[in-house]
């Protein structure tokens, strides 16, 4: 890792050019700016939700996205679904079953570069013991020593079992769930090649 | 009350055939929409539960659509006069009653769609016409504006119990044709009214 970052560096200094990109890596997660919101529809009512507690792990140097690293954990009994109602009824067994399956896990597999702070993130999903294959467009946006990745998956929420029995049937609560996502990270120390 | 079998003045104006029509549809919706608010309310979640809410929803705003047709009908249509021999204090209560029905008629509605904004449930007309969220989401603000949802529809089922004997106490007591008006099959072909 080292060699990888003084490398370049080194490289410039001796042509007397500065760094091309300043390495950077973002590795600090920032629960407390960071937002995991869902959006079903309910006879055709889009109803907003969101996960309060989630932990994440990423690893995201912009000069070599194909090496990042993400992995998400969501306590799945921190939703807000809408209404108390609702969050007592997602935490049983027809839905979540939080007290078997208390954690959702996202494990980031590929990241792709699509151009212009754009990447197709893949990874595995997995929530009540299923695991699916899910990708994503994730947009950077990188402000100092701060990065803030966006975006957006639809979710099938029969995939993982989610709403079984009497909810099976997609005529009430539709099985497509708009999940939106923004996980800010920062940079842990200053890894920046020293001008010279 | 009065002695006299009424007769109207006027007996050739009575409503018009939309009147009559507007009055019995929107009667009917409002006693089963307001028989189903009290029924789904007390269901536990279930899909059964969320549909009943979403049509109880699109019942309030074609009712409230209703209404504002019904309105503008009677502003340019005039209602028959009341029965020449009823008391003044009559002639008001019943006046105040209609004036408080009507208003009740957008109140209820209206709260019920305030309430759905407040609590996060957009009311999306039939499933297809999402209407606008007049306020942002806000928990104790729903649960005051349920409340008030609760008493306006109480009020206006005491309204309506008061309308509802009033028109028999006209047919039955005082024997004149206001009850009659809105159901022409009651008119009676005796001759003690004109």
């Amino acid at each position: 890792m080292k060699y990888r970052l003084f490398g370049p560096a080194l490289a410039g200094a001796f042509l007397g050019i500065a760094p091309a990109a300043q390495a950077i890596e973002f590795n600090q997660f920032q629960a407390d700016k960071s937002t995991l919101a869902f959006v079903s529809k309910q006879m055709n009512v889009p109803v907003e939700g969101q996960f309060k507690s989630f932990r994440s792990k990423i690893t995201f140097d912009p000069a070599k996205p194909a090496a990042a690293r993400a992995e998400l954990e969501i306590d799945l009994a921190s939703i807000d679904a809408g209404s108390k109602d609702a969050n007592d009824e997602v935490a049983g067994k027809a839905w979540f079953n939080t007290r078997e399956f208390p954690v959702a896990k996202f494990v980031a597999t590929s990241v792709k570069p699509l151009g212009s702070n754009r990447f197709e993130l893949t990874g595995k999903m997995a929530i009540k013991g299923r695991t699916q294959d899910m990708t994503a467009p994730v947009t950077l946006r990188q402000e100092g020593n701060s990065a803030t990745f966006e975006g957006a998956l639809v979710l099938k929420r029969a995939d993982f079992a989610l709403g079984e029995g009497i909810w099976a049937d997609f005529g009430t609560v539709a099985n497509e769930v708009h999940v939106k996502f923004r996980l800010v990270a920062t940079a842990a120390a200053t890894a920046t090649a020293t001008k010279k | 009350m009065s002695s006299q079998p009424a007769s109207t003045p006027d007996s050739g104006t009575g409503f018009t055939g939309v009147a009559i029509g507007l009055h019995w549809l929107i009667a009917a919706a409002i006693i089963g929409t307001f028989a189903l608010g009290l029924y789904m309310h007390e269901l536990p979640l279930s899909p059964q539960k969320l549909k009943l809410y979403s049509w109880h929803k699109w019942a309030g705003v074609t009712i409230f659509l209703c209404v504002l047709l019904r309105l503008v009908w009677r502003l340019s249509h005039r209602p028959p006069q009341m029965p020449a021999g009823m008391p003044a204090w009559q002639r008001k209560a019943a006046e105040a009653t209609h004036v408080l029905l009507y208003l009740l008629m957008f109140a209820v509605p209206l709260s019920g769609w305030l309430m759905s904004s407040a609590k996060g449930f957009q009311t999306v007309w039939f499933g297809v016409l999402p209407l606008p969220d007049l306020l942002d989401k806000n928990q104790e603000l729903g649960d005051l504006l349920q409340q008030v949802h609760m008493l306006l529809n109480f009020t206006m089922a005491a309204l309506v119990i008061a309308h509802l004997g009033a028109a028999l106490k006209h047919h039955f007591i005082d024997r004149d044709d206001v009850l009659a008006r809105m159901l022409p099959f009651l008119a009676r072909t005796t001759g003690d009214i004109e």
